[in-house]
């Protein structure tokens, strides 16, 4: 039962964080690859290279990038501090920051290429017939798009889950209230409790074939579709 | 029925495209022919408001959907034509149904599989639909297709048709068959009609008058003899 105890809140904030991140990517994600698959402006293969960068860069450098950014004494930090009184580091809020960064191009790549993908016409045929940009974007973009979209953001999930590195530099590891599952894994073997790494292990397995399953569940269907 | 006096450019790498022609017709039934290549489906988009032009003035069915010296440039949305792309541009993701209740349907939901609606159901059972309204529209023939991007169109009761070779995709017997339901069914609704095409048989049908354009151009005009009985 002790193991169950340590276990539970690491479990619940790993869950909580993952969430927000995935979901603040379903906007800012969803959101770029939309805007760099409908408009061609300079620099749009530059801007899709530097958002890609959290894909290929390993986490602690990012990590260290944005404690640069948000740090107290960063420019962004600062300025949260002295003006909202907010402080990101050392908080949960900061691990969602860490995820969401790195869980991002998981999801703006993706949902970039389904977007390029839904044939132009048809959204032109829907303006013909009288809709409004945003009504077209939620009525015929969206739902030729979402398989892909949603793909991403389970990866994204299942990424943000298993974020360590950069999680670990904005917010630490602090029982309860910023170790994640990931880090209390890697705390536990540290401490040498084997019990312990051995259910966090395990619980850490279950959550991610859990993800899985939901992830095959959306394949596309062959008869029927959408 | 229409006035339009067009100017536009594209540019795309080394090639280079003018599109500068007028074009006059009173008869509400004008065939735009010509090679592929000569500016007749962008001629079609400018007038739905697709492709902004560079210059000049769209008057049609009494109406000034664009006028570059007056600053007038309608939105596609505003201009209430219906527009039949070549390969009918039907929505995947919705039913026969879906479709036809597209445009009657405001706001950021689709219409649902059940919509219930007089003019739909009117538009289905004219076009021989009904049968088939609730099926995807990957499951229908060329010819049901066909009604079904018609049908979405003309329950939103259009001022004019733009006719993108509406029958390229079809097998001959039909095609022959679905030109005298669409000339019929003009006929009916009074609405002008402009159809681009280049395949002979479709002027015989519906230019009343016929323009045929090369490279960008009109290179000759003529109105036809009264359509035989």
């Amino acid at each position: 039962m002790m193991d169950m105890q340590a276990a539970l809140p690491a479990l619940w904030l790993s869950l909580k964080v993952a969430g927000w991140a995935t979901a603040i990517n379903l906007v800012l994600g969803v959101g770029t690859g939309f805007f760099l698959a409908r408009f061609r402006f300079p620099g749009r293969d530059l801007l899709d290279t530097l958002l890609t960068l959290p894909m290929v860069m390993p986490p602690t450098v990012l990590g260290y990038y944005l404690l640069v950014l948000v740090g107290r004494n960063g420019a962004l930090g600062s300025w949260l501090y002295d003006n909202l009184g907010i402080s990101l580091m050392f908080s949960w809020q900061g691990a969602v920051l860490a995820s969401s960064v790195v869980a991002f191009p998981l999801v703006f790549k993706p949902a970039r290429a389904a977007f390029e993908n839904v044939d132009s016409q048809l959204e032109q045929a829907a303006r013909v017939l009288g809709l409004p940009a945003l009504a077209i974007f939620f009525r015929v973009t969206m739902p030729l798009a979402w398989r892909g979209i949603l793909a991403g953001l389970l990866l994204a999930f299942a990424r943000a889950l298993g974020e360590f590195g950069a999680t670990l530099m904005i917010a630490g590891s602090i029982p309860g209230r910023t170790q994640t599952l990931s880090i209390a894994v890697y705390e536990a073997v540290q401490a040498g409790q084997d019990d312990q790494a051995h259910f966090l292990v395990l619980l850490t397995s279950l959550v991610c074939i859990l993800v899985l399953l939901g992830a095959g569940a959306l394949k596309p269907r062959t008869a029927g579709g959408y | 029925m229409l006035e339009l006096s067009l100017r536009k450019t594209l540019i795309s790498g080394k090639r280079c495209f003018a599109l500068e022609l007028e074009l006059h017709d009173t008869t509400g039934s004008l065939v735009v022919m010509g090679p592929s290549g000569a500016g007749k489906s962008l001629l079609l988009r400018m007038i739905a408001g697709l492709t902004r032009p560079d210059a000049g003035r769209i008057c049609l069915a009494g109406r000034v959907l664009y006028d570059s010296s007056a600053g007038i440039d309608l939105p596609p949305q505003a201009r209430q034509l219906a527009y039949l792309f070549q390969d009918y541009a039907l929505f995947p993701h919705l039913t026969v149904r879906q479709n036809i209740a597209f445009g009657l349907k405001r706001g950021w939901l689709n219409p649902g599989r059940r919509h219930a609606d007089r003019q739909v159901d009117t538009w289905l059972d004219r076009f021989g639909l009904t049968s088939m309204q609730h099926q995807h529209v990957d499951e229908l023939s060329g010819g049901q297709r066909q009604r079904t991007a018609l049908a979405r169109a003309l329950v939103l009761e259009p001022r004019a048709l733009l006719l993108d070779e509406p029958f390229a995709a079809l097998d001959p017997a039909l095609r022959q068959h679905l030109r005298s339901e669409l000339a019929e069914l003009q006929q009916r609704l009074g609405v002008p009609l402009l159809l681009i095409s280049h395949d002979h048989d479709d002027l015989a049908h519906f230019g009343r008058q016929s323009v045929y354009l090369e490279r960008g151009r009109v290179s000759s005009l003529q109105r036809e003899q009264p359509r035989p009985a």
